[in-house]
């Protein structure tokens, strides 16, 4: 069903991960984004993969939901570690045919396949720990500094907040029209290309003729509540750094010093 | 033999999630072939829940589901020949309308049965006579109706699959007075003339009152009460307690009767009441 799409929808909880600072796990998101690009020998990919697994275990969020964005991306991370062992260059193992597979074409698809999959866990963590709100409103901090060059920093975070809330709208309408079209017969999951297709015809067009319906109501709402842009806009939740935000600053530190001495000291495996 | 029987159905939304919800919990039940079926319950009771199960939309999470003596999960690539069968018309259907022209939307669900050009016109004009749409509208684009009759072709979507089961969750919801008896008495012209099988959910008591064989009612996802109308609304303190209440006529007579008026309690409809009234009258009169 539609509604299994876990990627990017919050799941609540009060681990310490659902507790820490918006603007720092977006900090440390990206920081760790970085060690994975960078973590280039077994060593560091295994130091990387515990840390995750660590923050995973923290957050309290059950495994499955992890393995669900994960299942959305297996032929992406099927094909491209699959393009990359006939990667030719390098020590030849063994030949299949014409094709030589060599140790680098080997290490290189296990590298790629790793740094996807942890790529995924790694925003799926931030999602799914975060407020859509929170999350739109730290972003809002982050970039403020845009604001001297007239970049209207405001509106942006609107636009995403506005965005990321009616995610979980959009995929209830869409599993009801569906059902709907459902009960009239409609076949959605057979046929060819060009059938499935147009079978998709009955279910956007409601689709978007109701998110219209909505973006009109809202602009509407939002106007009859005098809302006129940032300015002089208060916030009713303050975002405060504690002292669970210096611990997982000074972690993640940790972890990026520790992959680039390891790299500096270890043969490089992958670039 | 029943046409809908269902055994031990339970199920459970989002199970696995925090937010895991028990909808509806070991339902049991039995439908005959001709049966007017009113579904009662309060708000989140898991009515709507329950009739998704009927065509095969929902897949129980434990139970069994069984139409015309089979079981639809038995084999999983005739679900869709049983939508049409089952037909199930959704709160708030209008949103459901997509063709640019009604008469092509009634159409969608015939097309989708594979049926000749010359049978689907039958069956979109027999669909737009049982919900009373003017042939007028039929060439007209569906976004250009007002809110009833978009409703209405809505369900005349449905109905042109001409299914021995029909299903309407809160059919006159939002529709004013005179909207909803026309519609009332349009279902029930239907209903005599088809002599299919009807579960129409609501929550006016009055249109259940007066339209149901039987009633069942639900609460908090549990069948509590499957019964002929009057013994249903014979239960009123009950019903009461689950946010329910009787009809306000039901309601009346059984006041005139408890302060010693000689008059049968059991009455469901106005027109019941002003007979029954008249009758009392009379026989006064004579002693
Ligand atoms: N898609 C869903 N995901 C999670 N929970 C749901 C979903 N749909 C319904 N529920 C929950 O299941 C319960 C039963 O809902 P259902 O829609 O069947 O009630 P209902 O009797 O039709 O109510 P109403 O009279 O308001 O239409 C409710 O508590 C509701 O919150
Ligand atoms: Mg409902």
């Amino acid at each position: 069903m539609i509604r299994d799409v876990t990627f990017g929808q919050f799941f609540p909880g009060k681990s310490l991960l659902h507790k820490l600072d918006a603007r720092v796990k977006i900090l440390l998101v990206a920081t760790f984004i970085v060690i994975i690009f960078i973590a280039s020998n077994y060593i560091s990919l295994a130091i990387t993969l515990f840390s995750i697994f660590f923050a995973m275990i923290l957050s309290k969020i059950p495994i499955k939901t992890y393995l669900k964005s994960i299942k959305m991306i297996t032929i992406l991370v099927l094909a491209t570690s699959l393009l990359n062992i006939f990667y030719g260059e390098g020590t030849p193992l063994f030949n299949i045919g014409f094709i030589t597979i060599t140790k680098e074409g080997i290490n290189n698809s296990i590298f790629v396949a790793a740094r996807l999959i942890m790529l995924v866990i790694v925003s799926s963590l931030l999602t799914l720990t975060t407020l859509p709100t929170d999350l739109t409103d730290a972003i809002e901090r982050i970039i403020s500094p845009l604001k001297l060059f007239k970049v209207k920093t405001h509106e942006i975070s609107m636009m995403m907040t506005i965005a990321l809330r009616f995610i979980p709208t959009l995929i209830e309408e869409t599993d009801k029209i569906m059902n709907a079209q459902k009960a009239r017969g409609a076949d959605i999951e057979s046929g060819n290309l060009i059938q499935r297709i147009r079978a998709l015809v009955p279910i956007l067009i409601p689709l978007f003729v109701s998110a219209f319906k909505r973006a009109y109501d809202l602009a509407i709402a939002m106007e009859c509540r005098c809302y006129n842009g940032g300015d002089g806009r208060s916030r009713m939740k303050i975002l405060k750094v504690g002292t669970i935000d210096y611990f997982a600053i000074i972690f993640v530190l940790i972890i990026l010093i520790l992959v680039l001495l390891l790299n500096i000291k270890l043969p490089v495996t992958m670039r | 033999m029943s046409v809908i029987k269902v055994e031990d159905l339970s199920y459970v939304y989002g199970k696995g999630t925090p937010s895991e919800k028990v909808a509806i919990d070991k339902i049991n039940l039995e439908v005959k072939k001709g049966e007017f079926i009113g579904l009662i319950g309060h708000t989140g009771s898991g009515k709507s829940t329950f009739i998704k199960h009927l065509n095969g939309l929902l897949k129980p999470s434990k139970g069994n589901v069984y139409i015309d003596g089979e079981n639809i999960w038995d084999n999983s690539s005739k679900i869709r020949n049983l939508r049409f069968k089952v037909g199930l018309v959704f709160q708030y259907p209008e949103y459901q309308l997509f063709e640019d022209t009604v008469y092509k939307d009634i159409e969608f669900g015939p097309i989708n049965m594979g049926l000749s050009e010359n049978d689907r016109k039958k069956r979109v004009k027999m669909a737009a006579d049982f919900v009373g749409l003017e042939y007028g509208l039929l060439e007209k684009s569906p976004f250009e109706l007002s809110g009833g009759e978009k409703r209405k072709a809505a369900i005349a979507g449905v109905i042109s699959m001409d299914p021995d089961i029909l299903i309407l969750d809160e059919p006159t919801a939002g529709l004013d007075p005179r909207g909803k008896d026309e519609f009332l008495n349009h279902i029930k012209r239907y209903h005599k003339e088809r002599k299919n099988t009807i579960i129409w959910v609501s929550h006016s008591m009055e249109d259940i009152a007066m339209i149901s064989d039987r009633v069942i009612v639900m609460n908090k996802g549990k069948v509590v009460m499957f019964d002929s109308t009057k013994n249903v609304f014979f239960r009123d303190k009950e019903l009461e307690k689950m946010g329910l209440r009787i009809p306000q006529i039901t309601r009346i007579m059984s006041r005139l009767k408890d302060n010693g008026f000689d008059i049968d309690s059991g009455i469901l409809t106005v027109d019941q009441a002003v007979n029954e009234i008249l009758r009392y009258l009379k026989r006064r009169e004579i002693d």
